[in-house]
This record gives structure tokens, C-alpha cells and sequence, in this order.
């Protein structure tokens, strides 16, 4: 069979642009851009964690201080915001976990749902060890 | 109780309304909606509702179609907005009596509701959707065997019948037409997951390069309207986790084999 | 471009290895710094982080998410259709997290 197939002109036809707002279209596309976004929430939250680590280095008070500009009502907005982002990542990212790693037991795959919900305790359970660490350790 | 759609007929049946695009290459500069009024029955397909439009309105209507029961995938057309294949569309199923029928998304139309479709086959193509063998077995030496496991590797991913409705929901080859694209990745990881084949090397340039299984941003939309549940995302971020592994060894073993 | 010189692969790993880290560790980490710390339900003066090992630790959980946010954030810009071009972009995007890696290693070993 020749390899020389009758194609139409494409620079002929209709083709659709796709519109810089598609991602408001569908609810599936704008959880998608949100999902996306929390990455950006939780890079400003380490920066600023960080900014909070680096008064240390002018003493204990320095850092008291800063902790206590972050009891003001914008910044415990922001921290609200911050962590819901937070945990829409770590659920989504959960969710694509059992996606992309199948676990494999003997001969059959352990169903997706089990996997996400073993990941889920697996994080309750790393969160509640931290918490007991600072707890514990703290200065 | 009913939607008026619902309802059984001892009243005359009521009328279904198919907003269709109507597109001629050469003299329209865009494509338009007409609107035609097709009788309601509730074991219709929009398939069905098409084809009485074709046969018993206007016959200028073009479109594809074949199997009408789900495996031929040629009737994959946008049904009020979301990919789907006409003949698995059930009118009942869409509760407003006015129903939009549109060209796949993301494709060049080539009239009314046909799309051309050449960019996908070429991408098919490329990353080499067939068993690939670096040394050919001899018919003398008798067949592949497969254990049941090896065969549920890639079982999923052999489901695919080339439909696009995936690429009609992925925004990424929407934005970026020379995207590779679901279902060409998921084949080729169907390819590269079954244990005849021995073509890894030469799927990785395409599969790993600047428009392959890296351009994609895990929407999950094309396994969300794929009709055939093949989870082409899931077969891209494996593709991604195996040219990763691939690319460490090599960089960090230059000197073994893979 | 060849799949093997195509860099791509370490950008994406490190995007997963943030993202894993992102996951378990930042939600708590918020509800410590961001509300239980500045509200005094649990006072702290921060002599913990002088600990080696425990900067080490921050330096996993703080540098990791930025090469997350990196890929993340460049691929998002794309995808919104602002016409910026990719290469500045990148520059800015990866070399952000860089630059927050470098920032973070002298903050910990600052303090």
C-alpha cells in the first residue's frame, strides 16, 4: 500500500483557539488550576517560615517578636488560605499517588481507594509525630 | 415524576431540539449552529437522533459513524460541551430538550462535525505502536508466551480504539498541538509494558523528548471521558517515573547497559 | 531534542520529591508556624533549630516544595496563555528555587 494518503489542507480549515480563560470552562479544569496554585501558597508559607527562622540569629526575642506580627488578622487570613491550598495538595497528591505507583500484592493490584486511604493515615500518623516532636523538643 | 422528557406518550411525543454545527471549508469563515427538531425516544442515541436528520431532514449533514455500539471509535463528537461518543449518548440522559452537537475539540474541522485527524495518526506513528523485536523469533521456535501477570501489565492499555475523545478534553493539546497526546503515550507505554516487545530504546527519544509524556500536567481529564477506561493519565506519569529511572541510570551508570 | 539530554527528568523528580514533601509535612507545619506558635497555644523561642539535625530537616522541608513550586509554577504560566517566553521564564522559575536553596542554607547556618 503506498504510504502517500490524500490529506486535506489543514492552513484550510477551521481551527479553534483555545480561549486563556478555558481553564473556567469545566469544574474539573478549575480544581486543576487551584491544584496547581497551592504550590504557590505553600512556597510563599516556607519563604515566610523562613523569614521566621532567620530572626534567630538576633536572639530568642527577635523571634518572639516576629511569631507575634504573625498573630495579626491578615496574616492569620493568609495562613488560612495557606493551609486549605496546603491540604487540597496533599489530597490530590495523594489521589495521584495510587495513580501513578500501583502496588502490587502477589498477583493482584491493591484497589486505588485503599491505597489513597493507607497514604492518608500514613500522613495523620507523620503529622501527629511531628506535632509530638515540637511538643516535646521545643525551646 | 418527569422532566416533559420523561413522560410516556398517550400526548403527542415531544420533540427533541439538536443544535448541530454546520461548517463548509472554502465558504464559511466560521463554523455556525442549526438547529434541528428530532421526535424523542428514550432508547435513542445521538447517534440515532443524527442519523434521522441525515435520512429525514438534510442530507447535506456530514459526520462519522460506524459500529454505533462503542468499539469502532468514530463517533466521538462534543455532546453539550463534553467528549463523548454519539452512539453511547443516550437523549434521555440529557434532561433540557435542546441537545449541542459539536466537531471534537482541539482538531482541525474539516466539514460540519468532521474533524481531521492526520495529526493524531502521526503521532500513532511515532511512537511506534506495534510489537517491536530486536532479534525476530522464528515461527519454528513457536509463540510468545505470556503469563497472566505479565499479560495484566499492559491489559488495560491495549483497550484503546483510537477514539480521541482524550485529546478533545486535554487542555495541554489544546493550548499545544504538537503534544503527543494521551492515547499516543498510553499506547506507547502499552508497547513498552508488554513483555514481547523490545523496542524501549526507540519509543524513548519520541516518549521522552521535548513534546512527549513531560509536556503533560496530570489534568486527568482524558481518562475521566475515556469510554473504554484505559486511564491513559495513569500510563503517562508511569511513562514519566520510566524515563526518569531510565535517565538517572543513565547519567549517573553512563557505562551500563540498560 | 534526545530524550537523554533532555533534562527534563531531574526537574520532574525533584517537583515529585517536593511534592511528596509538600504533602506530609506542610499542612502541620502551617497549623504549628502559622497559628499555634503566634497565638501562643504552643510557645516557642526557636532554640530547637539550632539543632544540626534538625536544620537538616528544615533544609529537606523548605527547599524541596520551592523545586515543586518551580516546575509547578512555569508549566501553570504556560498553560494561562500570558504569551510570556518560556526560556526567561524558566530561568526565573527554576532559578528561584535555586536561589531560595542558597537563602535557606545560609539562613540555617546563620542561626
Amino acid at each position: 500500500m503506498s504510504g502517500s494518503a490524500i490529506r486535506p489542507d489543514i492552513s484550510k480549515l477551521y481551527h479553534a483557539k483555545m480561549p486563556a480563560t478555558w481553564w473556567l470552562k469545566k469544574p474539573a479544569y478549575l480544581l486543576f488550576m487551584l491544584r496547581e496554585l497551592s504550590s504557590v501558597f505553600i512556597a510563599i508559607f516556607l519563604v515566610v517560615f523562613l523569614i521566621q527562622l532567620s530572626q534567630l540569629s538576633d536572639g530568642p526575642e527577635a523571634y518572639v517578636a516576629f511569631a507575634r506580627k504573625l498573630s495579626s488578622p491578615a496574616w492569620i487570613v493568609f495562613h488560612i488560605v495557606a493551609l486549605l491550598f496546603a491540604l487540597l495538595h496533599s489530597a490530590t497528591w495523594f489521589q495521584s499517588t495510587a495513580v501513578v505507583m500501583p502496588l502490587r500484592l502477589g498477583e493482584r493490584e491493591v484497589p486505588r481507594a485503599l491505597v489513597f486511604a493507607a497514604t492518608i493515615g500514613a500522613w495523620i500518623a507523620v503529622s501527629a509525630v511531628i506535632l509530638i516532636l515540637f511538643l516535646v523538643l521545643r525551646g | 415524576m418527569g422532566e416533559g422528557i420523561e413522560k410516556e406518550s398517550n400526548m403527542a411525543e415531544p420533540n427533541v431540539t439538536l443544535q448541530v454545527t454546520r461548517y463548509r471549508p472554502g465558504k464559511d469563515s466560521a463554523p455556525t449552529m442549526q438547529s434541528y427538531s428530532v421526535p424523542y425516544h428514550k432508547d435513542w442515541v445521538v447517534l440515532d437522533a443524527l442519523n434521522h436528520i441525515k435520512d429525514q431532514i438534510d442530507g447535506t449533514l456530514s459526520y462519522r459513524w460506524s459500529c454505533r455500539m462503542g468499539v469502532c471509535g468514530s463517533c466521538g463528537m462534543m455532546v453539550n460541551g463534553e467528549p463523548k461518543l454519539t452512539c453511547a449518548a443516550f437523549l434521555r440522559d440529557y434532561p433540557a430538550q435542546e441537545i449541542r452537537v459539536e466537531p471534537l475539540a482541539n482538531f482541525p474541522i474539516i466539514r460540519d462535525l468532521v474533524i481531521d485527524m492526520s495529526d493524531f495518526l502521526d503521532k500513532l506513528k511515532s511512537v511506534k505502536s506495534w510489537l517491536v523485536r530486536k532479534v525476530e523469533k522464528p515461527l519454528a521456535e513457536g509463540e510468545y508466551r505470556q503469563t497472566p501477570v505479565e499479560l495484566e501489565a499492559f491489559h488495560q492499555f491495549t483497550q484503546c480504539i483510537n477514539c480521541m475523545l482524550c485529546y478533545a478534553a486535554c487542555p495541554v493539546y489544546g493550548l499545544e498541538p504538537e503534544f503527543l497526546g494521551p492515547a499516543a503515550i498510553a499506547l506507547g507505554y502499552r508497547y513498552n509494558m508488554d513483555s514481547r516487545d523490545q523496542g524501549q530504546d526507540l519509543r524513548r527519544e519520541v516518549l521522552g523528548g521535548h513534546h512527549g509524556a513531560w509536556e503533560c500536567t496530570f489534568v486527568g481529564e482524558c481518562t475521566e471521558v475515556c469510554p473504554k477506561h484505559v486511564d491513559p493519565a495513569a500510563a503517562i506519569q508511569r511513562t514519566k517515573v520510566n524515563l526518569a529511572k531510565d535517565w538517572f541510570k543513565s547519567v549517573l551508570l553512563p557505562w551500563g547497559t540498560r | 531534542m534526545s530524550a537523554n539530554r533532555n533534562i527534563e527528568p531531574l526537574w520532574w523528580a525533584l517537583f515529585s520529591a517536593g511534592g511528596v514533601v509538600a504533602a506530609f509535612l506542610v499542612p502541620i507545619h502551617i497549623f504549628l508556624f502559622g497559628f499555634a506558635v503566634p497565638l501562643g497555644w504552643i510557645p516557642d523561642s526557636g532554640s530547637l533549630f539550632r539543632h544540626g539535625l534538625v536544620k537538616i530537616y528544615l533544609f529537606v522541608l523548605i527547599t524541596l516544595p520551592l523545586y515543586h513550586w518551580a516546575h509547578r509554577f512555569y508549566f501553570t504560566l504556560n498553560d494561562m496563555r500570558l504569551g510570556l517566553p518560556r526560556k526567561p521564564l524558566a530561568i526565573l522559575c527554576y532559578g528561584g528555587a535555586v536561589v531560595g536553596t542558597v537563602m535557606t542554607l545560609w539562613v540555617l547556618l546563620r542561626i
